[in-house]
């Protein structure tokens, strides 16, 4: 067999695509996650963030392509494996047992249906407008930047830079609707659930883990996904709360629609 | 003091799994057990239930059995939904009845898996293990008379991990207790307990290659990391094994891949 082949049709090599997905997936959620927490800083910076990563054209296809084959082999291997480990068993057990299986990786598949459906609605939601339209970026007033958007120390969206979609109220606006930023909250709450045996399993299966590892990997994975859910917590909890408000001149826009 | 559950005999219904055949229909059934002594183990209780079936002119239970004493691994229950039953490291036989309570009601069944089909009641055809061994689970040794003792070096950590991977008495717990009935755990222990040492370097990436395409090929399912096989297994083979077949497995795909080909000419006197 070559390389593809091991890759692909063998139980190890599927599983090696697993975790590698999941590991690029990973540093998206949590990169994700970094960008969007500028929303608690002035409008400027996630408005001048998301007119940065459009600026970036191709560039931002070339990621947008990694993220969508990592998501399109991570339930491809994810489902060629469930189905091969139900044939597996044949006839179920009559008194059914678990030892010591976590409650997070008995879950996996149920957490990845939902997060499944989170990713498509979020996509509609903030990407390309299909729910919550009145309050997608497109139909709200474009947004003039008041200061400089630096990358790196580098000036990536200038002063003064008019019609840039306004990412601030689109957020802010969308997650007064307490039914949307609830099932937000639940959805990273089980992506988080989800990450903690996929952190633990992806060291597992590429084999860089053993007994004297393991303990401080799981402390590690545990550490991550309280952060990562409690970072994705804090923007829809902010706005149920009343701490983010919308910029008046939208509002009064929106409202109008 | 002599513990309570060690003195007082008990009563028991065993709900058993009943199979007449390979491809016959099968369903669970129950037996009430009386007056059985704590300390008899749980095969000698079959023997007793057994006896009595016998008397009465049923067909006793069968189920496998050979040492008695955790070495061969052929007795395999699944009792109470756990692979060899209630206690950690230890196989089905050396499972006793004070273990239970006086009116436990005992589910016992074979270990569950499509590569493990049911012969009959209990006993599974677990040669599936045999196929993947006899993929690689060997080393080329020359014949003739035994090597000197020391004569190949082997550093006094690897040999003991290497003999903890070697513990495997190829039983089918982690496959019984796996969700997936998954063999990881024993591959990983088969393929540790010869690649950790210096005789089994020459086959080294042939065998892992080898031995996971045989697993696969035989239908045994996937691991998912919860890792209820090491603490099913009778002799407590970590999972950590697995980890280290993952790796060997990457290793050795990457190293198949990009090996130069030989050109084949023969070399020496052509």
């Amino acid at each position: 067999m070559n390389l593809v082949g091991y890759l692909f049709c063998s139980s190890i090599g599927r599983k090696i695509i697993m975790a590698v997905t999941g590991l690029i997936l990973i540093g998206f959620v949590a990169g994700h996650l970094v960008g969007n927490l500028q929303i608690f800083q002035e409008p400027d910076h996630i408005n001048g963030y998301g007119q940065f990563l459009h600026s970036l054209g191709a560039l931002l296809w070339v990621a947008r392509l990694v993220i969508i084959a990592s998501v399109v082999l991570h339930i491809w291997a994810a489902t060629a494996l469930t189905l091969e480990n139900k044939k597996a068993r044949g006839t179920d057990y009559g008194f059914k047992h678990t030892i010591q299986a976590t409650l997070a990786s008995r879950a996996m598949r149920w957490t990845g249906y939902i997060v499944l459906a989170f990713l498509l609605y979020h996509l509609a939601h903030f990407t390309v407008g299909l729910a919550q339209t009145g309050t997608f970026k497109e139909n709200l007033p474009h947004y003039t930047m008041g200061s400089d958007y630096r990358v790196a120390g580098f000036v990536a969206v200038k002063a003064g830079t008019p019609e840039v979609l306004d990412v601030y109220n689109m957020v802010v606006l969308g997650f007064q609707n307490p039914i949307v930023s609830l099932f937000y909250i639940i959805a990273v709450g089980l992506l988080s659930v989800h990450l903690l045996h996929g952190i633990d399993s992806l060291f597992q299966t590429l084999g860089l883990r053993n007994a004297k590892w393991s303990a401080g990997l799981h402390k590690i994975a545990v550490v991550l996904c309280l952060v990562y859910f409690l970072g994705n917590l804090a923007i829809p909890g902010a706005v149920l709360a009343g701490k983010l408000q919308p910029r008046a001149a939208s509002v009064a826009a929106a409202h109008a629609k | 003091m002599v513990a309570e559950n060690t003195t007082k005999n008990l009563s028991i219904t065993l709900r058993v799994w009943r199979q007449a055949g390979p491809n016959q229909p099968g369903k669970f059934v129950d037996y009430q057990s009386k007056d059985l002594n704590p300390n008899m183990s749980f095969l000698e209780m079959l023997d007793v239930v057994n006896d009595e079936l016998t008397l009465k002119g049923e067909e006793p239970i069968a189920f496998a059995h050979d040492c008695r004493e955790g070495i061969c691994g052929t007795c395999s229950c699944t009792i109470n939904g756990k692979a060899h039953g209630p206690g950690k490291g230890i196989a089905t036989c050396q499972v006793y009845m004070r273990a239970f309570r006086d009116g436990d009601v005992i589910t016992v069944e074979p270990f569950r898996a499509t590569a493990f089909p049911i012969v009959k009641d209990l006993i599974t055809d677990r040669s599936a293990f045999d196929k993947i061994q006899q993929a690689g689970g060997f080393i080329t040794a020359r014949t003739g008379s035994a090597p000197d003792a020391n004569a190949l070096p082997v550093p006094k950590p690897d040999a003991d991990l290497a003999m903890d991977a070697a513990a495997c008495i190829g039983c089918g717990a982690c496959v019984a207790a796996c969700k997936n009935a998954s063999a990881m755990l024993f591959v990983a222990a088969k393929v540790s307990h010869l690649g950790l040492l210096p005789q089994g370097q020459a086959e080294r990436d042939q065998r892992v290659l080898a031995m996971v395409s045989t697993m696969d090929a035989l239908g045994f399912g996937n691991c998912t990391n919860q890792y209820e096989c090491s603490a099913a297994c009778p002799k407590l083979i970590t999972h950590d094994f697995i980890a280290r077949m993952n790796r060997d497995y990457l290793g050795a795909t990457l190293r198949s891949a990009f090996k130069p080909a030989p050109l084949g000419t023969g070399g020496g006197a052509g």
